[in-house]
């Protein structure tokens, strides 16, 4: 077990124990929920850590660095950025895909575009944003992110 | 409605579930075809699973947690009479405590913009709920480190910001030229 790991533990802990203090029925209905979600998440986290392995076991490494690598050139960099927006995982999952590319030679910069523009955009969702805050309000919002989730994979890339 | 959202929920259950069969059918498949390739991909499918199985369960409480603790009606509250630097950090805070897919946030965004919030609070607010999710933070810490994390965090929330007033001033000035433009 890593550091990480019992850091977000021992947080959890810490929380759901001030939690029971301030209030024990909305705790109760917390944990609940947690139990829910967890199920609820689990088919597709198997789904995307068996897509994982099957990535690392048949997909070259030169391959992967091809597209998204450090010498994949600003069009890898796009390529990864559309992905990010059309694609609908849960950003929960989308991490250790991104670690396993990283691993596998995918550049920095890909990496935090892909996760920016995955988490930023939502093209499945676009069209009830825009029923709900109007068209010029969710256009701007989505097409600048496309645009702040480059330039912060750029820098990243830069100073990483 | 509660029971309408249950049905939907179901829906995305079984897709999910069906898209895990057709993962899992492919990967019996393939890994029978190439018998060679089975250690790799068990062995790093299972490294991930360990890792996942280690902090899933505590993410899922702290978001359980925040959903119950920080109910929706509190950020519109907060956030609607809010203005400034401060109001800006605010909405970033309120998006980045309660958790949910971006399709929640868009009403609480509506209920806001409707109160009279600055856009540019309204964009930051919607861009944290997107991305500068805690447990979303602390997964990211997990599996790519904190040099990563933190660079990307400190980066997201600066060009937020940006991207919040820049939006602002578009709306702000194209409503100037082209007359009274409701956006509802």
């Amino acid at each position: 077990m890593n550091m990480t790991a019992i850091f977000i533990n021992a947080l959890a802990v810490v929380c759901l124990f001030f939690a029971l203090i301030k209030d024990r029925t909305k705790t109760k209905q917390a944990l609940k929920m947690a139990v829910i979600s967890f199920f609820r998440i689990s088919p597709t986290v198997l789904a995307i850590i068996l897509i994982i392995g099957l990535f690392s076991g048949f997909v070259p490494e030169s391959q992967i660095s091809k597209v998204v690598g450090e010498n994949a050139g600003f069009r890898g960099v796009l390529t990864v950025a559309f992905l990010g927006a059309i694609l609908h995982i849960p950003s929960l999952v989308s991490f250790p895909l991104a670690a396993s590319l990283l691993e596998k030679g995918a550049s920095i910069t890909s990496i935090a575009v892909f996760i920016t523009t995955l988490t930023m955009i939502g093209m499945v969702t676009l069209p009830l944003e825009i029923r709900i805050l109007g068209k010029k309000l969710a256009l701007l919002r989505n097409g600048l992110s496309f645009i702040i989730a480059i330039i912060i994979g750029l820098i990243m890339g830069a100073i990483l | 409605m509660k029971k309408m959202s249950k049905e939907k929920q179901k829906k995305g259950l079984v897709k999910d579930m069906l898209f895990l069969g057709i993962t899992l059918a492919v990967a019996v498949v393939l890994l029978l075809m190439f018998p060679e390739k089975r250690e790799p991909v068990i062995s790093s499918s299972k490294g991930f699973l360990m890792e996942m199985i280690l902090i899933l369960p505590a993410v899922m409480i702290l978001m359980g947690l925040f959903a119950v603790f920080v109910p929706n009606d509190v950020i519109v509250k907060y956030l609607g009479r809010s203005s400034g630097i401060k109001g800006i950090f605010l909405a970033i805070f309120m998006g980045a405590f309660p958790t949910g897919p971006l399709y929640v946030a868009f009403p609480i965004a509506a209920a806001l913009l409707k109160k009279g919030a600055r856009i540019s609070n309204i964009i930051a607010f919607l861009s944290a709920w997107a991305c500068i999710k805690i447990p979303q933070e602390l997964v990211e810490l997990q599996f790519l480190g904190l040099k990563f994390m933190i660079t990307r965090l400190l980066l997201t929330v600066v060009f937020v910001i940006v991207m919040g007033t820049v939006i602002e001033q578009i709306v702000l000035w194209s409503g100037k030229t082209n007359g009274h433009e409701q956006t509802s």
